[in-house]
């Protein structure tokens, strides 16, 4: 333990607090080019001192009507534009969309097409979690160094979208039944290879930053998110199961091939950032077992149903495809009135949704925390904005 | 002992540091103008044109059909015209893609069912010209099959079989003379680089330096 620190001796006397000079609240708006509000996001933030008091979030500086181009393009024309949603997990945001719309039109996907999409998507999910631990170590003052041993990782998977779907970040690669180009033997030997050495990666991250003191001190018991606010404020994805709640998707609703894959859903206890943090760690081992199983089983056979590209037309009525996305529940609702364009279009963002809660996760807390629990929600702008 | 896990953070850094000078795995930057990274074949970037032979034969019938699907409507087209009878004649007059519009989401390559579209690599296209500086005219957009199949040779491989496939088939009941304008070679002609008007930056070689004025 550390002693206390004492006061040297000094030859005058602080003011005692009660008798302090009586203070105004601060109001500082933070953003929207604060360097740890991870994009164009502005919170105005009242403050008593370091304290904060109140908080507001300000939406919508990167707002790109992303709902309504989607309503005046054909069904395939909006999958490039739900890359842009969440830009670090294109590969889910393809698949949330692609299996709202084969809900509704009554496609059956083939199974290797099943088997490539659980691995993109659990890749997709590891270079998440992986980078957000790194932008939460930024945000707590270790700038860059976790985050590039993030990035070095992420680099790796990159390179396998890459080479499948041939786009780093802007994949575009699921379709309606499939995906766009079928994998071969040697992109399968790359992502065994990448899958291998993940652990490692993970160990090493663990021992670069789970043990720090600063961390600990930093995270513990700061911006907890009980079970209940959690639930009732509709919270997904790890920041729910942080806060104890078994609710993944992938088990829920056993959506492509999860329901014959084995692995656990880890929960935390407290539901602080710390939780939030290892709740991820956690879910990036997880993941690495789905992907040797994926990866071990994967049959041959289409990657395609070979559904028609153009003139593709979806009957009339609606349908929600939701997804286990790595940042929570992404859902597309979709409403078709037999057209070749949605009649209606809504993104369930979960960056959105988790966002709402920020306020009564920092109120009481100083302000440097604030950010760090900003960096425990894992927000893209790009998906909270749309 | 307080400090530990901080000591066992900085370890790592000492390992990571220490193995670089030994170990190239740890050495996971390039030094990029002047060593490049090889992009896998399947890598994407902007489209262009393909023509067979010589710039004249390209295979674009100015379907539009690209220009209808394309999600940001960065393609338009203009169908050339017969200059005695007005007829439309199967070839685009204006042919031009907003680069600076297009995202390099490979849609327009996808529904082209006369492979004309294809998806270029050449990533290093930035300019200073806001207006029009990405406005690529159908000159531009020019390339051959031989330098599409560089870039993609899986890929153009089957493109290539598809179509002399689909000739076959078409060619025994007399050839009708509106196909003639996209006439088309399975095997590309002797001649390794057409000498042709257009091309502006179409050197072979996938990773083409940007021209200073593009």
């Amino acid at each position: 333990m550390i002693q206390p620190l004492t006061m040297p001796e000094q030859g005058y006397t602080l003011t005692p607090k009660e008798d302090a000079i009586e203070t105004q609240m601060l109001e500082v708006s933070m953003g929207p080019h604060h360097p740890s509000t991870h994009g164009v996001f502005r919170m105005d933030v009242v403050l008593d001192g370091e304290e904060v008091r109140r908080l507001k979030p300000v939406l919508g500086y990167l707002h790109r009507n992303h709902e309504q181009l989607a309503e005046k393009m054909n069904w395939l024309g909006s999958i490039p534009f739900t890359d842009r949603l969440d830009y670090f997990c294109s590969m889910t945001n393809n698949w949330a969309y692609c299996l709202a719309v084969e809900q509704l039109a009554g496609i059956k996907v083939p199974e290797r097409a099943e088997y490539i999409r659980v691995i993109m998507a659990e890749l997709t999910r590891l270079q998440n979690h992986s980078c957000q631990a790194g932008f939460l170590l930024s945000d707590t003052g270790a700038w860059g160094t976790p985050l590039l041993y993030a990035f070095r990782e992420r680099e790796k998977i990159l390179d396998l979208f890459e080479a499948a779907s041939g786009a780093r970040m802007m994949c575009n690669y699921m379709r309606f039944g499939g995906v766009r180009a079928d994998v071969d033997d040697d992109w399968l030997a790359a992502a065994r290879k990448v899958v291998e050495n993940y652990p490692c990666f993970i160990d090493e991250l663990e021992a670069l930053i789970t043990g720090n003191e600063i961390l600990l001190a930093r995270t513990q018991k700061i911006g907890i998110l009980p079970r209940e606010l959690a639930i009732n404020a509709s919270i997904t994805g790890p920041m729910l199961r942080a806060s104890g709640v078994d609710y993944d998707i992938r088990k829920v609703d056993r959506y492509g091939i999860y329901g014959r894959l084995d692995f656990r859903v880890p929960l935390g206890e407290v539901g602080d950032v710390y939780d939030r943090y290892y709740v991820r760690i956690l879910e990036m081992r997880e993941s690495v077992k789905i992907l040797q199983q994926a990866l071990r089983d994967i049959p041959e056979g289409p990657s395609d149903a070979g559904v028609k590209m153009r003139n593709f037309k979806v009957p009339v009525g609606d349908g929600y495809g939701r997804i286990e996305g790595p940042k929570g529940e992404l859902g597309f609702y979709l409403v078709s009135d037999g057209s070749t364009r949605p009649y209606r279009y809504h993104v369930r963002a979960p960056s959105f949704i988790n966002l709402t809660i920020l306020e009564d996760m920092c109120v009481g807390h100083k302000l440097a925390d604030a950010m760090v629990i900003l960096g425990s929600v894992d927000i893209v702008l790009g998906e909270v904005d749309r | 002992m307080l400090g530990n896990g901080m000591i066992q953070g900085l370890l790592v850094t000492a390992r990571n540091l220490l193995r670089s000078y030994f170990d190239p795995e740890c050495l996971t930057t390039i030094q990029y103008p002047e060593e490049r990274r090889t992009l896998p074949e399947n890598s994407r970037c902007f489209p262009f044109l393909v023509y067979d032979g010589t710039p004249d034969n390209l295979r674009c019938v100015a379907c539009k059909i690209c220009e209808q699907e394309c999600p940001p409507q960065c393609i338009y087209i203009e169908v050339e015209r017969d200059a005695k009878t007005g007829k439309p004649v199967r070839r685009p007059r204006v042919f031009d893609i907003d680069y600076s519009v297009c995202m390099q989401c490979q849609i327009c390559a996808e529904v082209c069912p006369f492979d004309a579209i294809k998806m270029d690599q050449i990533y290093e296209l930035s300019g200073t010209d806001r207006f029009g500086g990405m406005l690529m005219n159908k000159g531009a957009l020019l390339k051959s099959n031989e330098y599409y199949h560089q870039m993609h040779p899986t890929e153009a491989n089957e493109v290539d079989a598809r179509l002399s496939q689909s000739k076959k088939k078409a060619s025994p009941p007399a050839a009708k003379p509106a196909a003639a304008p996209i006439t088309l070679q399975s095997a590309p002609p002797p001649r390794p680089t057409p000498s042709a008007p257009p091309s502006p930056s179409v050197p072979p070689t996938p990773p083409v330096p940007p021209k200073s004025d593009v």
